[in-house]
């Protein structure tokens, strides 16, 4: 499902935020990337979920050999098969959780009716059925990353990134995303959750572990 | 490892008008008031236009009333240069012409001045004209009296006259209800009636009026007229137009000069462009300011909804639907305020056509002007934000702090 070999990323400085990571994860997964804040694991994201290209090194997403897509390719990539998930949410304000659920499918064509449909579905998948029509902006924190996790869900991508998912959740909900995510991972979706927190990484069947853009075990 | 196809990203064209109207939807009043520059050069715009059209329509609609049928006989110049005459029996000779209608001469006695009393200096001739007229003149010119009224086959031989309505104004005399006296020459004359202006002769708007017969026997008229004013049949109009010179005059038909006075109301109406250009460059200066403020405010939204961008990247928006999404809010909001400019620019030029009795005329084609060159400038000012949100790569977008 996810291939990364010998992937370097170098910024101009030079910062040197990926030294060479070789890791693989399965269909069906659910694998934690952790390690201190600035070892490397949101550029390890961005790597992973197409949204920038390493270096150097080979990526493969879904089949798909990153380096041979065109900018449009990685769109379509992203659009068809991968979600994301973000510490800060990226809800769109005035509108509702529902259609917000519902934008997951925006970019892959698919009509609105289509998107709402699916998307009350998995906002019921969530646990979010009643607050399906409220405004975004009047969720709380958890109730918001549900909605996103939900977003990043609806096209049943092949797999699921997640950056800090619970960086900006008190502890209660974010033990209950974390419990979501499994339960997700349980109904066959494949998820890569970064995170800095060990307790959240000892939580998931898999850990992977970076430190100064290097993997450290797990890979 | 490359096996299977993937599909493209696409955003349905439903969905480009959903998504581009979403900012425009969560801050309605700086959408409101970016829209505003716009609307205010495309109302002066269709204002202008329109009220161009609404005061030709009422210039043609005045031409329609009094027609294009009427031409004017007037002694032109001889072979040598000096002014020529027309034969005394002119008038006679065109009103037996099959196609004439009616036939009216004027000659004009240039000697003489027009006072209120003979306290006023006589050299003061207030611009005055003293003109000999047939009783047939109002009829044949299609025009009406102020006050009073015309000459007739009885006071063409006394001493009463008939003002211009320019004369009668310079004379300070608004009514005949007080019998007002005229000293034209040392003699009184009772003003008997006040023309109203006449769009086809306004050279007679000046002149006093008196019967031929009198102004024969008072000063040295020798009775060939100075202006034969002749409505033809409408039909026969331009059959008739070059027999009227030799009717006129047999033996000099190129000493006589005809016109045809609803010409240079026409040339009016086309005189009106003038003013017109210059309203719309001011109207083009209010659409280019209105233009820069949508740029700028589509400049901020880029830069506030950066992480907007970014989630869309992430969601699998290639950078053409985030170009299209912006190019497309820029439209909205220019195609809005030229939307309220039309309407605001039809309201006030329909009232402002109203106050002057003009026909209220907005054409289509301004209109569909108005609106287009509305979007016109949304997809220029929309342009350069656009452009600048779809380079923006979808790490950069995403970045916080
Ligand atoms: N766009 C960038 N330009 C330059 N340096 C960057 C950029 N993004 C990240 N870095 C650097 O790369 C390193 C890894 O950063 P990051 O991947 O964000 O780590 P983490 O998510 O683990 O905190 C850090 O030293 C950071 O400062
Ligand atoms: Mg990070």
């Amino acid at each position: 499902m996810l291939e990364l070999e010998d992937v370097t990323k170098e910024y101009p400085g030079p910062v040197l935020a990926l030294g060479g990571v070789s890791l693989s994860v399965r269909e069906g997964e659910l694998v934690a990337v952790v390690g201190p804040s600035g070892s490397g694991k949101s550029t390890l994201l961005q790597i992973m979920g197409t949204l920038d290209r390493p270096t150097a090194g080979v990526v493969r997403v879904a089949g798909f050999d990153v380096a041979e897509l065109g900018d449009a390719e990685l769109a379509a990539l992203r659009a068809h098969r991968i979600g994301f998930v973000f510490q800060q949410f990226f809800l769109l304000e005035g509108m509702s959780a529902l259609d917000n659920v519902a934008n997951g499918l925006l970019y892959a064509g698919l009509p609105a009716e289509e998107r709402r449909r699916l998307a009350s579905e998995t906002l019921e998948r969530v646990g979010l059925g009643r607050r399906m029509r409220h405004d975004a902006s009047k969720l709380s924190g958890g109730e918001r990353q549900r909605v996103a996790i939900a977003r990043a869900l609806l096209g049943r991508p092949a797999i699921v990134f997640a950056d800090e998912p619970t960086g900006n959740l008190d502890s209660r909900s974010s033990a209950e995303i974390v419990a979501l995510l499994r339960e997700l991972n349980r109904d066959g979706s494949t998820i890569v959750v970064i995170t800095h927190d060990h307790e959240i990484a000892d939580a998931m069947p898999r850990q992977i572990a970076i430190r100064d853009g290097l993997i450290e075990g797990g890979g | 490892m490359r096996a299977m196809s993937l599909p493209r990203s696409r955003l349905l064209p439903r969905d480009v008008l959903s998504v581009s109207s979403m900012g425009l939807r969560t801050r309605r009043l700086r959408a409101a008031l970016s829209a505003v520059g716009i609307a205010i050069g495309i109302a002066s715009m269709v204002a202008v236009l329109a009220l161009s059209e609404s005061s030709k329509a009422d210039l043609i609609a005045a031409l329609d009333k009094l027609g294009t049928n009427l031409l004017t006989v007037t002694p032109g110049q001889s072979f040598l240069g000096e002014d020529a005459k027309l034969p005394k029996p002119a008038p006679r000779m065109l009103r037996r012409l099959a196609a004439v209608e009616d036939v009216a001469a004027t000659a004009s006695v240039s000697s003489a001045t027009v006072r209120r009393s003979g306290y006023i200096p006589k050299e003061d001739t207030n611009g005055i004209g003293v003109v000999a007229a047939d009783p047939a003149l109002v009829r044949t010119l299609g025009g009406t009296l102020a006050d009073g009224a015309f000459l007739n086959s009885a006071t063409i031989h006394e001493p009463v006259v008939v003002l211009g309505a320019d004369a009668a104004a310079r004379l300070g005399i608004v009514s005949v209800a007080s019998r007002p006296l005229v000293l034209i020459d040392g003699r009184w004359f009772a003003v008997a009636g006040i023309l109203s202006p006449l769009a086809l002769a306004p050279e007679l708007d000046s002149a006093a009026l008196i019967g031929f017969p009198l102004a024969k026997k008072m000063f040295a008229v020798d009775g060939s007229a100075s202006a034969v004013y002749v409505r033809a049949s409408p039909d026969a109009m331009n059959a008739v137009r070059p027999l009227l010179g030799p009717q006129a005059n047999p033996e000099h038909p190129e000493e006589v000069q005809v016109s045809r006075p609803s010409d240079a109301l026409a040339a009016r109406v086309a005189a009106k462009s003038a003013f017109t250009a210059l309203f719309l460059g001011l109207g083009a200066v209010a659409l280019l300011v209105g233009g820069v403020g949508i740029a700028n405010v589509m400049v901020i939204a880029v830069l506030e909804r950066r992480s907007e961008i970014g989630l869309r990247r992430a969601l699998g928006a290639t950078r053409g639907h985030v170009r299209v999404q912006f190019v497309t809010e820029s439209l909205l909001l220019a195609g809005a305020g030229g939307l309220a400019g039309v309407l605001l620019g039809v309201v006030v030029s329909a009232a402002f056509a109203a106050s002057r009795g003009w026909p209220a005329v907005v054409p289509t084609s301004v209109v569909v002007a108005g609106i287009g060159s509305a979007l016109g400038i949304g997809a220029v000012a929309g342009l350069y934000p656009a452009m600048r949100a779809a380079r923006l790569s979808p790490t950069e977008a995403l970045r916080t702090v």
